[in-house]
C-alpha cells in the first residue's frame, strides 16, 4: 500500500496561497518544465536505454526486444509492453513490492501514448506473419521523485525507444544474438507523442508539479499530444485523482495546451532528438 | 602473484594483469530524496544503493526492541543484462540481499534505533558479472553518507579462478570460462579495519591453499577499492576514478 505524503496544513496553505497569487516556490511559469537532462545509454545490455532528468526527478529506461507469436487481431505487427517499477529506492513512501496501482497506472497511461500515437512502426517488427514478430519491452524505473514520475518516465521511454536498436535475429537458427544490428526500431518521427499532465492545484493549472505541488493536485489530466501542423493532436487522454472537472476549468486546461504546445512540443523534441 | 602456475588462462581477455581491478568510479550523492545514496562502477558494473531511515518498520511484526534492523533489497534492472530480467525480486535477488544483509550486520550499530529500520535499497542498472559486490561498495558509501553509525566501512571484490590462475574483479566473460578447471567465482567482503571477512560465497572448485591465496588477492584489492570510497565520501557530488 502506498502511504500518502503528509504535507503540513500551514505549509499546504502557504503554496495553496502563492500559487493562486500566480507564483510557484521555484520561481517558474505555470507552463514551464523544469530543466531536462538525458543521459543516453545506462545499459550496454539494452537495445536502447537512458535516464531522464526532470528537475530533481529522474526516471530509468531501457528497451529490450524478444520475439515472440503476434496477437491473432495483429499477424502482421510487434508488440509493445510497458512497465513502471516505483520502488524504495525513489521516495520514502514507495515500498517494495509487486508494482502497486499507481505504478500501473502510469505504465499503462505511457503505453497508451506511444501505443495511439502510432510512433512505433509495428508492421515493420513483424518476422514471419502470424509466427514471429518483435516484441518491444520497455522497462521504468523511477530513481528519484520529486513529483510528475508521469511525464519524466513517458518522455525516457520516448528517449529510449528513438535511440534503441534492433538486435540480430538470425533466421535459420531462429534466435536472436546477443548483438546489436545497425537498424534503429522502427519509428516514425512525425507522429512522436509526448505526454503532458496538467494539474489543477488551488485555482490555477499547471504542469511539471514539484512533490509539493503534487501531493496538493485536485486532479491531473495528461494528454499525448502529437504535433499537426504547429497544433496539437491529441492521441490518448487520462483523468487522474478524483476532482471533477468543471466545463469552465476543461476550458482553461484546453487553452493552456493550445498556447502553449509548440513551445513545450520544441523543448522536449530536443531532449529526444539532442537538436 | 608471480608464482609460476601451469594454466589454461595465461592472459586475461581485457588485457588487464591478473590482480588487476576494472577501471573504478564512485559518486557519493546520486539520488536527492534519499537519506544517504551512492554509485559504484566497476568496469561495466555499476551499481546504484540508496539509504532511507532510521524509519518505522512495516511490517510491525519484524520490529526488535532491542536495536533497529537493516533491511537491504537488492534488485537488477530489467534491462541490466541481455536476456531481459522479470522486474521484481527473484530466488536469486533475494539471497543476495540477504546475504549483504549479514555483510552490514557486521558493522552497523543501530542499537540507538529500537523497533526501526534502516533499509537499503541496491540496484543495478548495467552488469558485467560483479553486481553484488559493486553492490556493497555502493551500499557502504550511501550508509555512511546517511550517517548510518558503523564501526567501519566494507570493500568488497570478486575473486576469480580461471583454470587453475587467480584473478581479481571477475567480468562477465571470465565468468563463462570454461577450459581446465573452468571458473570459479569468489564474492568477498572485508571490513577496512579489522580485515574481517562479512560475505563469502564460492562457486567452482578450489583447494585450501588456494583459498588463502584468494583471501590475500582480496586483501589488496579491497584496500584499494576502500581508497577510492572514502575519497568520494569526502567529496559528495564528485565523480571519483580509480
Amino acid at each position: 500500500m502506498t502511504e500518502e505524503i503528509i504535507i503540513p496544513n500551514l505549509q499546504r496553505k502557504r503554496i495553496i496561497e502563492c500559487l493562486n497569487s500566480g507564483k510557484r516556490f521555484d520561481n517558474r511559469k505555470f507552463e514551464e518544465y523544469r530543466e531536462i537532462v538525458a543521459d543516453l545509454n545506462i545499459s550496454e545490455n539494452a537495445e536502447g536505454s537512458c535516464s531522464v532528468k526532470m528537475g530533481n526527478t529522474e526516471v530509468y529506461a531501457g528497451v529490450k526486444l524478444s520475439v515472440v507469436e503476434p496477437y491473432p487481431d495483429g499477424p502482421n505487427e510487434g508488440t509493445l509492453s510497458v512497465g513502471m517499477e516505483m520502488g524504495p529506492m525513489a521516495d520514502d513512501v514507495f515500498q517494495n513490492g509487486p508494482p502497486t496501482i499507481e505504478a500501473i497506472e502510469v505504465a499503462r497511461v505511457i503505453d497508451r501514448g506511444i501505443r495511439e500515437s502510432k510512433l512505433i512502426d509495428f508492421e515493420k517488427l513483424c518476422i514471419k506473419p502470424g509466427e514471429k514478430v518483435w516484441q518491444v519491452s520497455v522497462d521504468l524505473y523511477a530513481v528519484n521523485n520529486d513529483g510528475n514520475l508521469l511525464d519524466a518516465a513517458g518522455l525516457a521511454a520516448i528517449v529510449a525507444l528513438a535511440n534503441a536498436k534492433l538486435s540480430v535475429y538470425n533466421e535459420e537458427e531462429e534466435r536472436v544474438e546477443h548483438e546489436l544490428s545497425k537498424n534503429p526500431v522502427p519509428i516514425k518521427k512525425e507522429n512522436l507523442a509526448f505526454n503532458i499532465t496538467v494539474h489543477k492545484v488551488g485555482d490555477v493549472f499547471l504542469i511539471d508539479p514539484t512533490k509539493e505541488e503534487e501531493t496538493l493536485s485536485e486532479y491531473r489530466l495528461s494528454m499525448a499530444l502529437s504535433d499537426n501542423e504547429g497544433h496539437p493532436r491529441i492521441t490518448a487522454m487520462q483523468k487522474g485523482k478524483d476532482g471533477g472537472i468543471s466545463e469552465e476549468d476543461m476550458e482553461k486546461i484546453l487553452k493552456l495546451v493550445e498556447d502553449n504546445f509548440s513551445e513545450i512540443y520544441k523543448k522536449l523534441s530536443k531532449v529526444v532528438w539532442g537538436k | 602473484m608471480a608464482k609460476k602456475i601451469d594454466s589454461a588462462y595465461t592472459k586475461r581477455s581485457d588485457g588487464r594483469k591478473f590482480d588487476e581491478l576494472r577501471p573504478i568510479t564512485a559518486k557519493v550523492g546520486v539520488v536527492p530524496s534519499s537519506d544517504g545514496s551512492a554509485m559504484y562502477q566497476s568496469g561495466k558494473t555499476r551499481a546504484i544503493a540508496v539509504v532511507r531511515g532510521p524509519r518505522t518498520l512495516h511490517p510491525k511484526h519484524m520490529e526488535n526492541p532491542q536495536r533497529g534492523i537493516l533491511r537491504v533489497t537488492y534488485q537488477m534492472m530489467a534491462f541490466s543484462v541481455w536476456d531481459r530480467i522479470k522486474p521484481g525480486n527473484s530466488r536469486r535477488s533475494q539471497e543476495i540481499s540477504k546475504v549483504t544483509e549479514w555483510a552490514f550486520d557486521e558493522i552497523v550499530d543501530l542499537d540507538a534505533f529500537p523497533n526501526s529500520v534502516v533499509d537499503v535499497i541496491i540496484q543495478i542498472p548495467q552488469a558485467d558479472a560483479g553486481t553484488r559486490v559493486a553492490g556493497i561498495n555502493a551500499a557502504v558509501m550511501a550508509l555512511a553518507q546517511a550517517g548510518v553509525p558503523m564501526k567501519e566501512l566494507i570493500s568488497a571484490v570478486a575473486i576469480g579462478k580461471m583454470d587453475k590462475t587467480l584473478v581479481a574483479d571477475v567480468n562477465k566473460e571470465e565468468e563463462d570460462f570454461e577450459e581446465g578447471e573452468g571458473a570459479t567465482d569468489i564474492p568477498i567482503a572485508l571490513t577496512s579495519r579489522s580485515n574481517k571477512i562479512a560475505l563469502l560465497q564460492l562457486d567452482g572448485k578450489i583447494s585450501i591453499p588456494e583459498l588463502r591465496e584468494v583471501i590475500q588477492m582480496a586483501k589488496k584489492a579491497c584496500s584499494k577499492i576502500n581508497d577510492i570510497q572514502v575519497k568520494a565520501l569526502k567529496e559528495p557530488g564528485k565523480e571519483i576514478k580509480g
